[in-house]
């Protein structure tokens, strides 16, 4: 490995400084198991890798506020998995957490440093965009809040600027009168430690609302929206529900790489948003037999 | 804190329960610092990024992947090896249970798949055969000779009932 110096800032605005004054010679070191491998095979070669683990403000907890889940910036997948609150209320993230890696990646893994990576295939990605998550974001000024949706730029580039952390994540809570059902899937050429062939989640709101993103078939994880209700509705006819899949679905572009032709990846987009779309319906119907 | 580029850096690290330090650099790995430093060498090097579980150790009760954590990351945590498993010169029930079922083939990956054996059972003292194969998914066996140390797992479970 090449070598690099080391910081430890124990402070924000010591981590923040350090980021100012290095700008794009430094790396952000939170969990490192995507930074680790980069630094050995050269891919990235910084002058300093700023490792976040000793700032108390970027906590790996998981906060409950009136209206949201904050997952702090040190998060790790392994504790979003075991949350109670997020398996139950945001349970397409939950599964997508648990796809992420090994048992000794996710427990080292940030939900905060996947999508910084801005990966295509980010299994996280597609569930934080079906239920609005909300990036927090600081520099040595002050702070912003951004819609993930707005977040990813392009295969690892996102919209953060010279200077900024992502201090936190935010999950809205669903409001209280309307309920909603979600699910996480991904196809992947053997079970365990693999990358998505493709990814995608759905959430089906009560009203009818049906968003559905996907990933590894766009240069960004994609969110699309349909307002018809059609899709969440049992009378709709079979054929109907198709043509309004293959619309949503003609907003991705496949490409062909090692793991999947462009003409697999566009055989499975509809098969996997046929599966999620029923799963996140039965979860819905779940829902609403609890009031 | 801030070293330099090769400036070395005294690190303290419990392991197995005995209290080390070392003088390691900032692109120096946790791995290397148990195995060429320390002379621990049964947590084994292998794929270097994260796929095989080989180098899996438990850093302050947690299975990671020792290759993928800087020596400067780990600096004040305690690490378990799969030379402190056995205590007082006795067996872990994993250890016994993994001879009992002959789950020991070239031997490459056990040190790994023991740590993370051990792992699962502290958080998950009776788990389901699904649950002990999503447990060892981060450990590959070159002799695939998954089937045993499931069963082996399977045994040190019950042997704590």
């Amino acid at each position: 490995m090449r070598s690099f110096a080391y910081a430890r800032p124990e402070s924000l605005n010591e981590a923040l400084a350090l980021l100012d004054e290095y700008g794009p010679a430094a790396t952000i070191l939170a969990g490192g198991t995507d930074v680790v491998v980069r630094l050995r095979t050269g891919r990235v070669l910084p002058a300093i890798v700023i490792d976040l683990k000793r700032v108390p403000a970027l906590h790996a907890d998981i906060l409950e506020t009136g209206t949201c889940l904050r997952v702090g910036a040190r998060t790790v997948m392994a504790d979003l998995v075991a949350d109670a609150r997020v398996r139950s209320r945001f349970p397409a993230l939950a599964e997508a957490a648990h796809e992420v890696g090994s048992i000794q990646i996710r427990n080292r893994a940030t939900l905060a440093g996947n999508i910084c990576n801005a990966s295509p295939a980010a299994d996280t990605a597609p569930p934080l965009l079906v239920y609005g998550a909300v990036v927090n974001l600081v520099n040595a000024t002050g702070t912003r809040s951004l819609p993930l949706a707005q977040f990813f730029k392009g295969p690892g580039r996102t919209a953060m600027e010279r200077g900024e952390l992502v201090e936190s994540i935010d999950l809205p809570f669903a409001k209280e009168n309307e309920r909603q059902g979600a699910a996480f899937a991904r196809a992947t050429r053997r079970l365990g430690v693999d990358l998505a062939t493709i990814n995608v989640a759905c959430l089906v709101k009560a009203s009818g609302q049906t968003l559905f993103a996907y990933g590894a078939v766009a240069p960004t994880p994609l969110l699309v929206s349909d307002d018809s209700g059609k899709l969440a509705d049992a009378n709709c006819r079979e054929d109907e529900k198709l043509k309004i899949l293959e619309n949503l679905i003609a907003h991705t572009a496949p490409i062909s790489d090692v793991r999947a032709s462009h003409e697999y990846r566009e055989a499975l987009l509809m098969v996997m948003s046929r599966r999620v779309l029923d799963a996140a319906i039965a979860r819905l119907h779940d829902q609403e037999g609890l009031l | 804190m801030i070293a330099a580029a090769a400036e070395a850096v005294t690190i303290h690290l419990t392991v197995n329960g005995e209290e080390r330090s070392v003088k390691v650099l900032p692109h120096h790995i946790l791995l290397d610092v148990l195995r060429d430093q320390l002379g621990l060498t049964g947590t084994k090097e292998c794929c270097l990024q994260g796929e095989c579980g080989a180098c899996t150790v438990l850093l302050n009760g947690r299975a990671v992947d020792s290759c993928l954590v800087l020596a400067l990351e780990a600096d004040g945590s305690e690490v378990l090896t799969i030379e402190g498993l056995a205590s007082d010169g006795k067996l872990d029930t994993l250890q016994t249970a993994f001879l009992e079922k002959g789950a020991v083939q070239c031997g490459f990956c056990i040190p790994g798949m023991l740590l993370s054996a051990k792992y699962l059972l502290n958080t998950n003292p009776h788990p389901t055969r699904e649950e002990i194969q999503e447990g060892l998914a981060g450990n590959l066996c070159r002799c695939a000779g998954y089937y045993r140390m499931i069963e082996a797992v399977v045994a040190a479970s019950e042997a704590k009932l």
